[in-house]
């Protein structure tokens, strides 16, 4: 199947550090890839990359053939790609409903209307319902002030902002950081029921979600890639072994 | 229902106010409410950007200047049309906006205070070195602008003008706060990078934000330039910003009628503890940071934290 997302030779670098070096990537279409690494690996820094947040020093990105290296955020997001925030970045003072709606509202492109109301629409407020049905946010919540909610109901908001998009990539930065195994069942079963529908490249610490949901697993130690294959492959790779995984996948065979 | 009554009540008051102060022998009072309008203009005007874009700007003053001098240009040229002198006026200073503005808003929080108070201090000091506009001293407009059918001279047509005006500016006010880009900008002000990730322009609608904003004020300098007949280079002093951002705070950040209780407020207390005594500025503080204390989230907010007290109880019961 056709590469959705290819990154080619990808640098960036801070001062001394080479953060990411020559990081060349590509995700199929309606796969799940994990990219997995040791703290510092930077994977965050890769995710900015890919979604816009800071320009690589060198490298290009192709977001279904098309170049986006020198696109912003925004911009990114129209041509179809979208990210969740690491550390829950809602709009905390909004109630769930209206975080759903400015959400919608962006994905729609319409911000530069002044006179129509926004909370009149029928269209932005049925596509926020649906979200939220989408997300598995349950619609008692809708009208809470999204700060007040439990910590696994706000990574459901978090999720469902990028999703709002209908993107064909979906970057997933740590999504069940600090959840509880419930909670972090539930979000994985809806990340796997996105298999097919849209790429996903997926940032976890999770060792167990990461294997049981990745087709294929990318590891990245020290800003360059180090290993790339199905689970099967990583698990049996020595030199994953070595630099990283070693005593949690043996943690997982016990 | 109770929500839209305040606003008719202050609107019915505000009507008929000229004819009872009249009445009661108290004219000189019409003068001063429409000062006190043209304000709440300026101020609700700079509460879009403040209170609604989370942008803190500390050189507003600089448009209502701009606003103001371009009245007084335009009469020197022979124009007084005020359909003419007032989109000039407001077109000016939209301008200046958007040059400024596009620099400034390249930056954040403390820096784009900075860097808004340099641009209006820059623009201080050019209208300062205006010989021919009087310098420092200021002019004097010898010709108010011209409506049709309207006559500014009359202290009461003019008084309805500019009520006329912030009424319209208001309504207009309402309906972009609530509109597509009004929650939009409302949205960048809690988060601007989850909005950029939503796919939102960020700069573009944070630039004209501001331009809206300038350009209203412009409007309010033009409006100043008639009441005072007269403009010096002091209307764009960076203590004019302060002052008007001192409304907003007061008045409450993000709250529709900010501006209208901030500038009655503050214009109210400086008029009448100037009678009492010379040093006004020192009770003026003593009572605002009574308002900090007791009204923290600002004075139009008091009225609003018990409805949505109210509704809350609802969900609660419901």
């Amino acid at each position: 199947m056709a590469d959705v997302l290819t990154l080619t030779d990808l640098h960036k670098r801070f001062g001394a550090l080479q953060a990411t070096n020559n990081v060349s990537l590509s995700l199929k279409h309606g796969e799940i890839h994990a990219l997995i690494g040791p703290n510092g690996a930077g994977k965050s820094t890769l995710i900015q990359l890919i979604s816009g947040g800071l320009k690589p020093d060198s490298g290009h990105i192709h977001l279904q053939g098309k170049n986006v290296t020198r696109l912003n955020m925004n911009q990114r997001v129209h041509q179809g790609l979208a990210r969740s925030f690491q550390i829950t970045t809602i709009f905390g003072r909004l109630t769930v409903r209206q975080n759903l709606l400015l959400a919608v509202q962006g994905a729609e492109a319409s911000y530069f209307s002044f006179f129509r109301s926004r909370d009149d629409s029928l269209l932005l407020q049925q596509h926020a319902l649906a979200l939220a049905t989408r997300c598995g946010i349950d619609h008692s919540l809708l009208d809470q002030q999204a700060s007040t909610l439990p910590h696994g109901e706000q990574r459901k908001i978090e999720v469902a902002l990028a999703l709002a998009s209908s993107p064909k990539v979906l970057l997933l930065d740590e999504p069940m950081a600090g959840m509880g195994p419930d909670e972090s069942q539930n979000l994985a079963h809806l990340i796997a029921g996105l298999r097919g529908e849209l790429s996903i490249l997926l940032v976890e610490h999770d060792m167990q979600a990461v294997f049981r949901l990745a087709d294929r697993i990318t590891v990245l130690v020290a800003g360059q890639v180090l290993a790339s294959g199905t689970p099967d492959e990583i698990r049996h790779d020595e030199r994953v072994q070595q630099a990283y995984l070693g005593s949690e996948l043996n943690n997982e065979h016990a | 229902m109770s929500r839209s009554v305040f606003p008719l009540l202050l609107l019915a008051l505000l009507c008929v106010f000229p004819f009872l102060a009249e009445s009661a022998g108290l004219g000189f009072y019409v003068s001063f409410v429409r000062r006190v309008l043209i304000f709440a203009l300026a101020a609700t005007s700079l509460s879009l950007i403040v209170g609604f874009g989370g942008m803190v700007a500390l050189g507003h003053a600089a448009f209502i200047g701009l606003g103001a001098y371009a009245v007084v240009v335009m009469a020197e040229m022979g124009y007084y049309s005020a359909v003419v002198v007032w989109p000039v006026a407001m077109l000016s200073a939209a301008l200046f906006a958007l040059l400024t503005g596009a620099v400034s808003l390249r930056t954040k929080g403390v820096y784009f205070i900075m860097i808004t108070l340099a641009f209006a201090q820059m623009a201080y000091y050019i209208f300062i070195s205006l010989r021919q506009f009087g310098g420092e001293d200021g002019v004097s407009l010898y010709q108010l602008s011209e409506l049709p059918f309207l006559n500014l001279y009359d202290e009461f047509s003019f008084y309805y003008v500019v009520l006329a005006i912030v009424v319209a500016f208001m309504l207009v006010f309402n309906v972009v706060i609530s509109s597509r880009f009004g929650t939009a900008l409302q949205g960048i002000r809690e988060n601007e990078t989850r909005m950029a990730a939503l796919g939102y322009p960020v700069y573009a609608i944070k630039l004209i934000a501001y331009v809206l904003s300038g350009t209203a004020l412009g409007l309010a300098g033009a409006l100043l330039a008639n009441h005072n007949q007269f403009v010096s280079p002091s209307l764009m002093h960076w203590t004019q910003s302060a002052n008007l951002l001192i409304m907003v705070l007061v008045g409450g950040l993000g709250l529709r009628w900010a501006g209208v209780f901030g500038a009655t407020l503050l214009l109210v207390l400086e008029e009448f503890l100037r009678m009492w005594t010379d040093y006004w500025h020192l009770p003026l503080g003593v009572l605002l940071l009574c308002v900090v204390f007791f009204a923290p989230n600002g004075l139009a907010a008091i009225r609003w934290t018990k409805v949505s007290a109210n509704k809350q109880a609802g969900v609660r019961h419901g």
